[in-house]
């Protein structure tokens, strides 16, 4: 009984870690190593595919480019959501409740179905090709992301403080900023966490609406697997340093991520 | 002094407050008395200004306060729940109206250094309100409202999550805390008791009206209406109606009892009787108290007085009576009323005071 009670959790974090070992695994190996056969752990280890990455300009670009719209986006995400939510939870107005739901069900429609709108919007002024293009793209799933995230969290604050506040002779744009948001900050955390998670993933609208300038990490990877034959190292490689950014981020957020889900709103 | 004149609040077309007019003096300590639901916090939040009322107007010192925001105006309040700034600590919690106010330094931590030797919060300045036990939480909530020093102190039935010893500890302590400052103290409750031993002024209200306003002992003593007598007793006030004939009262239970001597004048109509639960008693306390029969419904013993809920003619009756007594449900019992504090009220609910008078 002692056995298993922590053998079944151990064989399924091992299950898990697997492919994630096996990527790690790849990427300090060669290619040929990689092609020649089975090994579990690599026999001439090498951290060339890393240095090329770190050297070779249109790869670390890549990265550059991917970090900045997602960055861009979690912060016009938040700042946006962050009054609309209030609202949410604050206010009653005509509609309210359709208007809540109607924003969730922007996230239920596939990219795909905005890739050629915004392919041609962004082409005719200008943004073709700039992280802002990405980042107003992935602004269409994530603003109403965070403000259904940012209302539950939101509306777990009496209202009373708000009132509270105003008798103390808060107006409202430094009760907001003074008060209201350091109750709300794992709100905070949570929401940008998942904004950067979605942007950092999200492939279709990041390949469609970029060419060369703003080229993400991801269609770095999958162009240079077409053109120089099979890197598999060096993409390997590439893809350990794809998971990094989201494991420092579930790092600072680890512990109001399950706030978030008790919410019910992630 | 805080004028009400003609308030009336009405939201998605239900009225919460209905034509209210009430004035309090400076350094009075005014109660709100009424049930839930009565309209005690709305009217509250239209004398702080948190809303504005849908018709009259508020007045703060002669002037016209209707549509000014709660931020210009002279008020602190207290809630039920304990509300305070979890962020910030119990120090930060106390000084921010005078943090607001641009107060300096050295007057913030006199004032705020007071504050809480007053309300014994001197070691737990430097924790977060969520680190403290509800009394003290409530007592940070006070003490922010006292720092504040405003014209009018709204207190929105600052004890009722406390547990028994805490209220009446800061009961006793509050009226002295605040009776310095001169300020017009208005506090909510749903306990008669509660009103009674404050003193001061009470307002009973019901379904959003004022029904009487005055010193609390009199509201008690001599209320004007049913309704305010119901709403100030706590067991509810037993009722039974009568129609008066010649000099008797008879009870629609087939009892005749005599019309008081100071009730003479009165036209013979239907009537409603009122008494407490204590002018019921198993011995005759006057050779003129009324015999009753009744049944016993539930005896509830709260450990030297026992509460017999009665069943007479459809009402329901409690009779307080010292010591305790264990009744069968179902019992046929035999009970004296002592008429000399009964309350007569006339059809539409009005006390008939004395000599067929309606009282004021």
């Amino acid at each position: 009984m002692r056995l298993t009670k922590w053998l079944v959790p151990t064989l399924y974090i091992v299950f898990l870690l697997l492919p994630i070992y096996w990527l790690v695994n790849m990427s300090f190996k060669t290619t040929n190593e990689i092609l020649g056969g089975f090994s579990p752990w690599p026999k001439n280890f090498t951290t060339d595919s890393y240095v090329e990455i770190l050297t070779n300009p249109v790869w670390y670009n890549g990265y550059i480019s991917s970090i900045s719209y997602v960055l861009i986006n979690t912060v016009i995400s938040v700042s946006f959501a962050l009054p609309a939510a209030y609202a949410f939870s604050r206010y009653r107005f005509l509609g309210d409740k359709h208007l809540f739901f109607w924003l969730l069900t922007n996230r239920m429609a596939p990219p795909a179905v905005f890739a050629l709108p915004f392919y041609q919007l962004y082409s005719a002024i200008g943004l073709f090709d700039t992280p802002w293009a990405v980042a107003l793209a992935h602004c269409l799933f994530n603003i109403p992301l965070a403000v259904w995230i940012l209302e539950g969290f939101m509306s777990g604050v009496p209202k009373e403080i708000d009132e509270t506040a105003y008798i103390d002779g808060y107006s409202f744009p430094r009760f907001f900023v003074k008060i209201f948001m350091p109750l709300i900050a794992s709100g905070i955390g949570v929401t940008a966490f998942f904004c950067f998670m979605f942007s950092w993933v999200e492939l279709l609208l990041a390949k469609t609406l970029t060419s060369v300038a703003a080229k993400p990490i991801a269609a770095v990877m999958t162009r240079t697997a077409s053109t120089s034959g099979y890197e598999l190292g060096l993409l390997a490689a590439a893809g350990v340093l794809t998971i990094i950014p989201g494991a420092i981020v579930i790092w600072f957020v680890r512990n109001y991520i399950a706030k978030g889900f008790a919410l019910g709103r992630v | 002094m805080l004028e009400l004149r003609d308030v009336s609040k009405v939201v998605s077309g239900e009225a919460h407050i209905s034509h209210v007019s009430l004035t309090f003096a400076p350094g009075t300590l005014n109660v709100l008395l009424g049930p839930t639901l009565a309209g005690k916090t709305s009217l509250m939040r239209l004398m702080a200004g948190l809303d504005r009322p849908t018709d009259g107007s508020v007045w703060m010192e002669g002037q016209d306060v209707t549509g000014v925001p709660v931020q210009k105006r002279s008020v602190a309040m207290v809630y039920q729940q304990f509300i305070n700034y979890p962020a910030m600590t119990v120090y930060e919690n106390i000084a921010s109206p005078l943090r607001v106010a641009g107060v300096d330094r050295a007057t913030i931590d006199r004032k705020v250094q007071h504050a809480a030797e007053l309300l014994h919060l001197t070691p737990h300045l430097r924790r977060t309100p969520l680190e403290l036990s509800g009394g003290q939480q409530q007592r940070t909530a006070l003490a922010r409202a006292m720092v504040k020093e405003a014209r009018l102190v709204l207190l929105d039935e600052p004890l009722a999550n406390l547990d028994y010893k805490l209220r009446e500890e800061l009961r006793a302590e509050l009226p002295k805390i605040f009776a310095a400052s001169g300020a017009i103290f208005v506090y909510a409750t749903t306990e008669p008791s509660e009103a009674l031993l404050l003193g001061g002024h009470t307002a009973a209200l019901s379904e959003g009206r004022v029904t009487q306003f005055g010193p609390t002992i009199e509201l008690f003593r001599e209320p004007a209406d049913l309704i305010t007598a119901q709403t100030f007793a706590d067991p509810p006030l037993n009722t039974v109606a009568v129609e008066k004939k010649g000099a008797a009262f008879a009870l629609d239970g087939g009892l005749v009892l005599q019309v008081p001597a100071r009730l003479s004048g009165m036209a013979d109509d239907a009537y409603t009787l009122g008494f407490q639960p204590h002018h019921l008693s198993f011995q005759p306390r006057t050779a003129d108290a009324v015999s009753v029969e009744a049944r016993v419904s539930v005896t509830e013993i709260t450990g030297s007085e026992s509460f017999v809920h009665l069943d007479f003619a459809g009402r329901r009756w409690v009779m307080l009576e010292e010591g305790i007594h264990r009744l069968e449900a179902g019992e046929t019992v035999r009970v004296f009323l002592d008429t000399r504090h009964m309350l007569v009220f006339d059809s539409g609910g009005r006390r008939i005071s004395a000599n067929g008078a309606l009282a004021a």
